[in-house]
């Protein structure tokens, strides 16, 4: 069963159509990758999937259920959530702190028993930083527990928030470019890690440019340009599709590109 | 020693045994008066600063609440003839309403327009009770009726000391215990990141409307104080001028720091006291010191103090 549908969506900004009538299906605990020259639209469609934006047209399904146009928090609830590209990082609290908002929905919300300190509340902070703890351990920052987020490396801050979102214990998660700015160790660490959330049957969402990762973990592979689909497949279609390599041979033209795509 | 500086409990303790030690070394009446004074101002400025410090959200309209607070204790046992402590939780409660109704669609907005809109309705508050002169006795103000409890009359400095001072504590006590709830954690977290906060289930909307009610409750009560105190109130107590200084406050003493609203509280409160020795300077000196106080202690009084100390210890 698809997990997550998205049928002919699309927005524009200002007569730039960023994300243009654009269909595609998620199997559960697959690693499905959206990969696209810069521009093409993939932070913009993570936006319209996770309700950041409202799409102007078209459908998002979740578990078979139309979820269009619901607003994020409303997502998280029903199983979705996402890192970001640009970070997304509560600055002002501790690495621990960080995850342990991404347990708010496992959280008792009562404001009396929250004002009053009662022995429940306690037991809930206990609780929820135990959990924060074993999600950090997960993602390798355990030794940053207490470390302010503001005083961590940038590698670092891209886990975290990895941690953050499973905290909340998704169905669906969204990663936008989880290895940008990573050095080749972290990469792979990284890699590792989306792995083991898609084996643990968290399907993936992953919008990457490291061509070898994407390659070696997707099930599937989405490629955008301009804000429309070029091509879809498995990695291995994808890699000798000839419009793909024309489009990254043709847009960037870099070696990189042509010798990770094949 | 760490564990226990890292405790919650921490501030509010040292909080009471301030206000406890305090009462021992005040020469005279003229001091438990500027003490009552500080430790009402910062009730509201503790307030001030959950909504400011912790979530983020500016409020240049706190007066209006403050003001709301106070007439409440003169208006409705004069009025109605309400005994003076449910006169101060109707007000708490009518405010708590009020902030409702107004925060919904003001706390959509963001920085500059969220500050501009607030003090419109810190503004409109303070006319309504300045022009409604029938119920409010107007510019001129109105006397509040003394408070009685138990058939024991609260009178004197002293009294009202301790009586503001537990109040105090009390505001600080579950300020904090909030800031380390899931309610907390929630307030925080959408002040550094809103999209992040509400891709894990924040409900955004809803915890900053949470934070302006509670902190217009605290206004709300620390007013009702200040008109017991005086025993009168004019319109100035919800004016423009002391949403200023209410916001002033939290931001000399420190965002985000409960100690730091007392600190700053107390800073606004008994230095103009302190400077009537410069007469016709006063004001000029207040001016100068508080853009030193700034200028040097950047993240406010308090924050900016304990990262120094903590500096020198490592
Ligand atoms: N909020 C916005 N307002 C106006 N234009 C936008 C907005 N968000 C995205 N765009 C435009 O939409 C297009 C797609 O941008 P998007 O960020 O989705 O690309 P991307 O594929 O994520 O690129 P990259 O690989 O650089 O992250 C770009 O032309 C961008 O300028
Ligand atoms: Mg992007």
């Amino acid at each position: 069963m698809s997990v997550i549908k998205v049928e002919e969506i699309g927005i524009s900004f200002g007569g730039v159509k960023a994300v243009d009538h654009v269909s595609f299906c998620v199997n559960e605990g697959d690693v499905f990758s959206i990969i696209g020259p810069n521009g093409a639209g993939k932070t913009t469609l993570f936006n319209l999937v996770s309700g950041v934006y409202q799409p102007k047209f078209g459908k998002v399904f979740l578990e078979g259920a139309d979820v269009t146009g619901l607003e994020p928090q409303v997502l998280a609830r029903r199983g979705l959530s996402r890192t970001f590209q640009n970070l997304q990082v509560f600055f002002r609290m501790t690495a621990r702190e960080n995850v342990m908002v991404g347990r708010h929905l496992k959280e008792e919300r009562g404001l009396l028993a929250h004002l009053l300190a009662l022995p429940a509340t306690a037991r809930q902070n206990r609780e929820s930083a135990a959990s924060a703890d074993v999600y950090l351990e997960r993602v390798g920052l355990g030794a940053y527990a207490d470390t302010p987020a503001s005083a961590m490396p940038y590698g670092a801050l891209k886990r975290l928030e990895i941690a953050r979102a499973l905290a909340a214990e998704p169905k669906v998660l969204l990663l936008d470019e989880p290895a940008a700015g990573c050095n080749a160790v972290e990469t792979e660490e990284i890699e590792k890690l989306v792995r083991k959330i898609a084996d643990e049957g968290t399907t993936v969402v992953l919008v990457e440019h490291d061509m070898k990762m994407v390659m070696r973990i997707s099930d599937r592979v989405h490629v955008l340009e301009f804000g429309k689909t070029l091509a879809e497949g498995t990695a291995e279609e994808v890699r000798t599709h000839p419009k793909v390599i024309e489009a990254y041979l043709g847009t960037h033209g870099s070696k990189e590109a042509a010798v990770a795509l094949g | 020693m760490r564990k226990l500086m890292s405790n919650r409990l921490v501030v509010p303790a040292f909080l009471a045994l301030l206000v406890v030690a305090l009462a021992f070394v005040m020469p005279s009446n003229f001091y438990f008066r500027v003490a009552a004074l500080v430790w009402i101002s910062a009730l509201a400025v503790i307030g001030l600063n959950l909504l400011m410090g912790f979530a983020g959200q500016v409020s240049l309209g706190h007066a209006g609440f403050f003001g709301l607070g106070a007439y409440s204790v003169a208006i409705l046992p004069a009025q109605f003839g309400l005994h003076p402590v449910i006169a101060l939780i109707a007000g708490a409660a009518g405010c708590a309403l009020l902030a409702f109704v107004v925060g919904r669609p003001i706390l959509r907005l963001k920085g500059h327009y969220l500050a501009v809109a607030t003090l419109g309705f810190g503004i409109l508050v303070s006319m309504v009770i300045s022009n409604e002169a029938w119920l409010t006795g107007g510019p001129d103000g109105m006397p509040v009726s003394r408070l009685t409890l138990f058939g024991w009359r609260a009178r004197g400095a002293d009294t009202w000391y301790w009586i503001t001072g537990g109040l105090m504590v009390v505001g600080a006590l579950l300020a904090v215990n909030l800031v380390a709830s899931p309610t907390g954690r929630a307030l925080r977290a959408l002040h550094d990141s809103e999209v992040a906060a509400r891709v894990v289930g924040v409900d955004v909307a809803r915890y900053k409307l949470i934070v302006f009610v509670i902190s217009a409750i605290y206004a709300s009560v620390a007013g009702s104080a200040l008109a017991l105190v005086n025993g009168f109130i004019t319109p100035d107590a919800a004016g423009f001028l002391h949403s200023i200084q209410l916001v002033t406050m939290v931001v000399l003493g420190g965002m985000g720091s409960i100690l730091g609203s007392v600190v700053g509280a107390a800073v606004l409160v008994v230095l103009p006291q302190v400077l009537t020795v410069f007469h016709e300077y006063e004001h000029l000196m207040l001016g100068f010191m508080m853009m030193a106080f700034m200028i040097l202690l950047r993240s406010g009084i308090v924050p900016s103090l304990s990262t120094l100390i903590a500096g020198r210890r490592a």
